[in-house]
């Protein structure tokens, strides 16, 4: 790694790093994401390198040294995003995709693929009959637009080298060298780039509310706080292409006037920490970060801080107070976080994603920007497919693209052929969609008209066997959980609304609990103090809005339409199907299963603990689970 | 478990990495937790004057953030994720079987012998492998409560 003392010092290391990328045409890329990490992508790295050493294959784990074109690439890159299928490894040229390779499996790879350049094709990805050899073919992959995660899973994610390869700090080149702060700024507003952390709030006017401060000390503060369950876009970034992200940091640090930068992450991502800090580390040996950078009078540096799991600390004023050292409770706003923000000083703080779109916007301008996506939100997001989808993993799309695309198209529908019920968005300050939304453009304002919120890019897609009314307690009491405390609305407020919602998915809802739910979420969200608690309540008004019939059922019913709620469910057996085998009530753990052999046995449902394992050990299928009526009544159900 | 918590030489290694500003509270609480898996009261009189601030004001960050303990923690900590992909992939069946198999509830989630900590955790952002549990933070992906008791057993077996 060389020391870059001025601009033409980094475009010579730069145009030297694609030249000897360049030359390295035979690629392995092992995806080292933490999914694919738990599948043993690290094993199998190691084992591919051992085996072609010990074939006497050269090969190069850098671009540091001067490498031959003869030399085999091995990079350790971030997230594919097709998860699933992990552990994932492309071998170029070829660019064959491999799905869940096994360290036996590398033996293989390296005589028929690398040596011989066959494809093996019990390894490639199969879907409807088809075959895909290439991950471009590969229908999850190439209905995507992918901009910021152009080099997530194709760039080693733990050098700075490969990042400079692919043309890497080239717009920080141009904004240091070729623009003014005020210019930075105004492209990024031309720009139009919204907030990718949830509210979509115009990024180019943040920066110039901060820029425009007297005060001489500003801080730059990247949120990497992904708190929400069900989303790792930023995740994938922190961990695929941290320089993409940082650059947009150092960026922002010069259009600002920031000398002294954090990037908070959550400690739940202990990879995504160990790659930023390898990043730093490299950008300070090569004089990319630190004092008087690239010769000029610019400086920035930057710290990481780990959150030590605190949902709340996603809003701006409590992650300020957890960078503070303090319990991370948000302030009341204004002053402005731009103005008055960490340690009181003017801040500017962006999400991963926002930053991570910032190079592109410099470096190709404004105009190519806005080619992708509505006028009004331009560009592309990233989101999290998770849930009872065919294929989970990140993706990313132009704004604006349709729900049904994402599910259907992408996502490849239903797991297990069944029906699409909803899909969760925004996570537990979002709401839910319905199949009457699929044709509804996936975008910050449109979202906003129909309940819900694009939010950070988790969706959660859940199939006709999920209960709506379960689902709105989840989220309760993930927010009941998470509240700070402070404002007693949503610190009480939150504690009653789960509990109502207990008792409805117990079976135990009231005749005008729905009433008192609607009550409630209508001052909890305008007495609470910050985003945490103003739209907590979210979950529970969509789920109520779109399925309110679910809500009755519970409460008048005491009927789980999509028999999830185990109190509300009963376990009988069939007396005209029953034998009497005795089988289901040896395997019953509560002894609540009696009868005498050869005649029908009966299920005492005071005892019965609805564990289902009866319904499986009988042969004969005399035993059902269901909503009280039709389980109490399977003959009477038939007609 | 008669030996004093209270390691001066060791609380000073972890400040000075993390600085003794007010604002290196969360660090070093945690570099605290790292070294003996949880925060024995025993440092916090002996922190707070080296940072110059009170007991308190440690004590309220310390039971703000969900990662610190003032409980020991077990050697393996299981952590079962109920993020929502988790959730509706049917996580809670493979935490009751944990929960059954160890003896534990939410309100004891250490066992007595101090080998296990079963625990939950709101998302661990491994979404695409859902449900997933972690042990020391190794992710073990696609679980099932049979996988879940395998693991356990085969955790049990490597002492």
């Amino acid at each position: 790694m060389e020391r870059l003392t001025d601009r033409a010092a980094l475009g010579a290391y730069r145009e030297r790093c694609k030249q000897r990328g360049g030359l390295l045409k035979r690629q392995i890329l092992v995806c080292c994401g933490t999914g694919c990490m738990s599948g043993g992508s690290l094993d199998v790295y190691d084992r591919l390198k051992r085996v072609l050493e010990d074939k006497n294959l050269p090969v190069a784990v850098n671009l540091e040294l001067e490498p031959h074109g003869d030399m085999i690439h091995m990079k350790k890159c971030g997230c594919h995003g097709f998860c699933e299928m992990g552990v994932l490894i492309r071998i170029e040229p070829q660019g064959f995709l491999y799905t869940k390779v096994k360290v036996e499996d590398v033996e293989e790879i390296v005589e028929k693929t690398i040596i011989a350049g066959e494809h093996i094709e019990r390894l490639a990805y199969k879907t409807g009959g088809e075959t895909y050899k290439k991950q471009d073919e590969i229908p999850f992959y190439r209905r995507q637009t992918r901009s910021v995660l152009e080099h997530c899973g194709h760039i080693d994610a733990t050098t700075i080298e490969d990042y400079l390869a692919v043309g890497g700090y080239t717009a920080f080149e141009k904004a240091l060298f070729e623009m003014t702060p005020e210019g930075i700024i105004a492209e990024l507003t031309a720009a139009n780039l919204r907030g990718r952390g949830g509210a979509g709030f115009p990024a180019g006017r943040k920066w110039a509310t901060v820029r425009a401060q007297a005060e001489p000390q500003k801080y730059i503060v990247c949120n990497g706080d992904e708190g929400d369950p069900g989303a790792f876009m930023d995740r994938s970034v922190m961990e695929g292409d941290p320089h993409r992200m940082i650059e947009g940091m150092l960026i922002g640090a010069l259009a600002t006037g920031a000398d002294s930068g954090y990037i908070y992450v959550r400690a739940e991502y202990p990879l995504a920490v160990s790659r930023l800090e390898g990043a730093i580390r490299d950008l300070e040996k090569t004089g990319l970060l630190g004092e008087r950078i690239l010769g000029t009078d610019f400086s920035l540096n930057l710290k990481i801080n780990r959150g030590a799991g605190a949902f709340v600390c996603g809003e701006g004023s409590a992650l300020n107070a957890s960078i503070e050292g303090k319990r991370g409770m948000p302030k009341v706003s204004p002053p402005l976080y731009a103005e008055r923000g960490l340690f009181d000083k003017p801040t500017l703080l962006n999400n991963v994603e926002t930053f991570a779109n910032v190079p592109r916007v410099i470096e190709k301008g404004a105009g190519e920007f806005l080619k992708v996506g509505p006028a009004v939100s331009p560009g592309t997001k990233a989101f999290a497919l998770t849930g009872n989808i065919a294929n989970t993993g990140l993706i990313e799309v132009p704004m604006g693209t349709p729900l049904r695309n994402v599910i259907f198209d992408i996502g490849g529908g239903m797991r297990d052929g069944k029906d699409f019920k909803a899909v969760q968005i925004g996570g537990p300050s979002g709401g839910c969609l319905t199949p009457k939304h699929l044709d509804l453009p996936l975008d910050f304002d449109s979202l906003k008209k129909a309940g819900a919120m694009i939010g950070s890019g988790g969706l959660v897609v859940m199939d006709s066997d999920t209960c709506m009314v379960e689902v709105a307690r989840f989220f309760m009491n993930f927010t009941q959980n998470e509240s700070c405390g402070k404002c007693v609305p949503c610190r009480e407020g939150t504690r009653r609304m789960r509990d109502i919602l207990e008792r409805i998915v117990a079976g135990e809802g009231e005749d005008g609990d729905i009433e008192l739910l609607l009550e409630l979420s209508d001052t909890i969200s305008a007495t609470a103090l910050c985003g945490l608690g103003k739209t907590a309540v979210q979950p529970v008004l969509s789920t109520i809005t779109y399925f309110r019939e679910e809500y009755e059922a519970h409460i008048y019913d005491k009927r789980c339409p999509a028999g999830v709620c185990t109190k509300l469910k009963t376990i009988a057996i069939d007396p005209i199907k029953c034998r009497g085998c005795t089988k289901c009530s040896k395997v019953c753990p509560v002894e609540a299963i009696s009868g005498v052999v050869k005649t029908p046995f009966v299920i005492d449902s005071a005892k019965c603990i609805k564990c289902g394992a009866c319904i499986e050990t009988c042969p004969f299928g005399a035993i059902l689970m269901g909503s009280p009526e039709t389980a109490t009544n399977p003959v009477e159900d038939m007609q | 478990m008669s030996k004093s918590k209270l390691e001066p030489n060791v609380l000073e290694e972890i400040m000075a990495k993390t600085g003794t500003a007010e604002s290196s509270v969360i660090a070093i609480l945690q570099g605290v937790q790292e070294h003996y898996r949880y925060l024995p009261r025993e440092v916090f009189g002996y922190i707070a004057a080296r940072l110059g601030i009170g007991v308190a004001r440690l004590y309220s960050v310390a039971t703000f953030y969900e990662n610190f303990s003032l409980e020991p923690k077990g050697r393996y900590v299981l952590r079962v994720c109920d993020g929502t992909a988790c959730h509706v992939r049917k996580s809670i069946p493979i935490l009751t079987r944990l929960r059954a198999e160890l003896g534990l509830s939410e309100a004891t989630p250490t066992t007595e012998d101090l080998r296990f900590t079963l625990e939950t955790v709101s998302c661990l952002g491994a979404c695409g492998l859902a449900p997933v549990l972690t042990v020391n933070d190794k992710v073990y992906p696609a679980m099932t409560p049979e996988k879940a008791s395998e693991l356990l057993s085969s955790l049990k077996e490597e002492e």
